[in-house]
């Protein structure tokens, strides 16, 4: 078994645990930005992509990098504007009447 | 500067996006801190991109600045959706993340500079099973709740074993590969086969179990992308990837729990059709109904109201209807507050976006657990387009589909009124015995004109 793996593996279970405890503690009024925050977060696979696609190492692998950027840009903007927009809409009632 | 040293360069600004993630997350604890949250993934994320644009890997820059200026001019329409269409709108994010890791996995098996190894190949059979099915999965889930695709569960005899096969054949093919990766033909195949299981997992769900899928793909695409972070040995990837699955995994889990049921029984118990039957033989029974001037003289009577609403209201879109009877009511000393159940809706937390829209206050949203103790303090438990989540079956009735779901005590308030079309029990097909109690009042019309014919006799409204 690759040495990578196993480093891979305990940041990943590390990362998982943190990742339970963060989002534990959000407020279920806020699970729909949440959802939309992870995903755009989750989207940083454009990087890899970014790679795949510059790298231009083969005409199939670029297109296929080409399509992932595209999808998962779309995903971070898109992600980031829309939890922006939802997390405004959230007012208080004292900070609405000031 | 060496290539070592832009390496490390590179590195550091990984893992200050990897803080910036998680700091991002944290601030989500709260909607006072929430917004900071945005911006600490949005930091992240730039810093991230940045430092990979200066990857000396990243020779060809065309083919990466026209798909980021595709995918910006897709994403930023698709972040302007109204409210209402949040749920299509996640679902279809769900499919762009699954499809981005699942082709990137692909690249990755036909890149030609060093032969994949078994170990290898098993990593990216499994990324590119799951982010294929995802793909295909969350599509499936999108075209259902933006209403292309029909809501109701399609269910056919004999659909568990077609599924599972199917899926069997996929990971078959997976572990050929492993076995032998010199097949490159049946990579294909694979990739092909995985994406029609996900379109078979999904069409036999129905519109009231997207809450729990929504969050199961959310879950699956995240855990693709932290496989392809194994694939490609990056660790951004990995803390991401883990960050997402665990979050999609932690809500359907609250999504199970709040409708009592396990993942199995969402994925393979066509939940709809067992209830059609139980509905079946009811003898006719009384219900009172009131008009929108009685209505209006009740919740005037009344010291405190709870509203209820659910995923009816957001069908008529009648949120600014109820925001406009919450400032009627409000104005006239009654004590207004909604009851939300985890479930009400599309998707986690849908009803809380679609009320704070409206303007209502975040703090007269509350929980189920917090609100079920005031029940039988409140005047008025009104509720709009909700039926599921109310009905008392699910305490009393062992022969109830729902039994032992846990849903909000309505029925212990000392008027119960419920705004409805008709006396149809949905498509689910449960009938609600809330209906039939003397406390309770049926207001029979579209949820939003009858709430503005409230408005109307309260002297409110536009």
């Amino acid at each position: 078994m690759p040495a990578d793996f196993i480093s891979n593996l305990y940041v990943f279970i590390l990362a998982g645990f943190v990742g339970f405890e963060v989002i534990k503690r959000v407020s279920p009024l806020l699970h729909t930005p949440l959802m939309s925050l992870t995903n755009a977060l989750d989207a940083i696979v454009v990087v890899a992509a970014i790679i795949i696609a510059g790298r231009h190492e083969t005409r199939l692998t670029s297109v296929l990098g080409a399509i992932a950027v595209a999808a998962s840009f779309s995903n971070m903007v898109g992600g980031f504007v829309i939890t922006d927009r939802m997390l405004r809409m959230f007012k208080s009632g004292r900070s609405k009447q000031s | 500067m060496t290539a070592l040293a832009l390496q490390q360069y590179l590195d550091f600004a990984y893992i200050a996006a990897v803080v910036l993630f998680i700091l991002s997350l944290r601030f989500l604890s709260s909607p006072t801190t929430a917004r900071w949250g945005v911006l600490a993934g949005e930091i992240g994320a730039a810093l991230a991109i940045v430092a990979t644009l200066f990857n000396p890997e990243v020779a060809h820059y065309r083919w990466v600045l026209i798909p980021l200026i595709i995918g910006a001019g897709v994403g930023i329409p698709l972040g302007m959706v109204h409210m209402t269409a949040v749920p299509q709108r996640t679902a279809l994010s769900h499919a762009f993340g699954a499809l981005s890791a699942a082709m990137i996995g692909i690249a990755e098996f036909y890149v030609g500079t060093a032969p994949v190894t078994r170990f290898q190949m098993g990593e990216i059979g499994l990324e590119v099973i799951i982010g294929s099915l995802t793909f295909t999965g969350s599509l499936i889930a999108a075209g259902k709740l933006q209403e292309i695709l029909p809501q109701r569960p399609i269910v056919y005899r004999g659909q568990n074993i077609v599924s599972l096969s199917v899926l069997g054949a996929a990971l078959g093919l997976a572990v050929a590969l492993v076995v032998n990766p010199a097949h490159a033909t049946l990579f294909p195949i694979m990739v092909i086969v995985a994406l029609i299981f996900g379109v078979l997992l999904v069409t036999p769900i129905g519109g009231a179990d997207m809450p729990t899928v929504i969050s199961l793909l959310n879950s699956y695409a995240g855990f693709s992308a932290a496989l392809l972070g194994f694939v490609l040995n990056s660790k951004v990837l990995v803390v991401a990837g883990a960050l997402d699955g665990s979050s999609g995994f932690i809500l359907s889990l609250i999504m199970c729990k709040a409708m009592n049921r396990s993942f199995t029984n969402v994925m393979f118990g066509a939940f709809g059709q067992v209830q059609t039957s139980a509905a079946a033989a009811k003898e006719e029974r009384v219900v009172r109904s009131a008009t929108p001037e009685e209505a209006a003289a009740i919740l005037l009577a009344a010291n405190k109201v709870v509203i209820v609403p659910g995923y009816g209201m957001a069908v008529a879109q009648a949120q600014h209807k109820v925001r406009e009877l919450y400032d009627a009511l409000t104005k006239k000393g009654v004590d207004v507050r909604f009851a939300i159940h985890p479930v009400a809706g599309r998707m986690p937390g849908h009803m809380n976006v679609l009320l704070a829209e409206a303007d209502i206050p975040y703090d007269r949203l509350i929980e189920m657990d917090e609100i079920n103790g005031d029940f039988p303090q409140t005047d008025v438990a009104l509720i709009i387009g909700a039926n599921d989540v109310t009905n008392p079956a699910a305490r009393t009735d062992q022969s109830s589909p729902i039994f032992g779901m846990p849903i909000l005590d309505v029925d212990k308030a000392h008027t119960v009124m419920v705004i409805k079309r008709s006396m149809n029990p949905g498509f689910a097909g449960i009938d609600n015995p809330l209906y039939y109690l003397d406390r309770t009042l049926m207001l029979f019309g579209d949820a939003k004109q009858f709430v503005g014919g409230i408005v109307r006799e309260l002297g409110g409204g536009h």
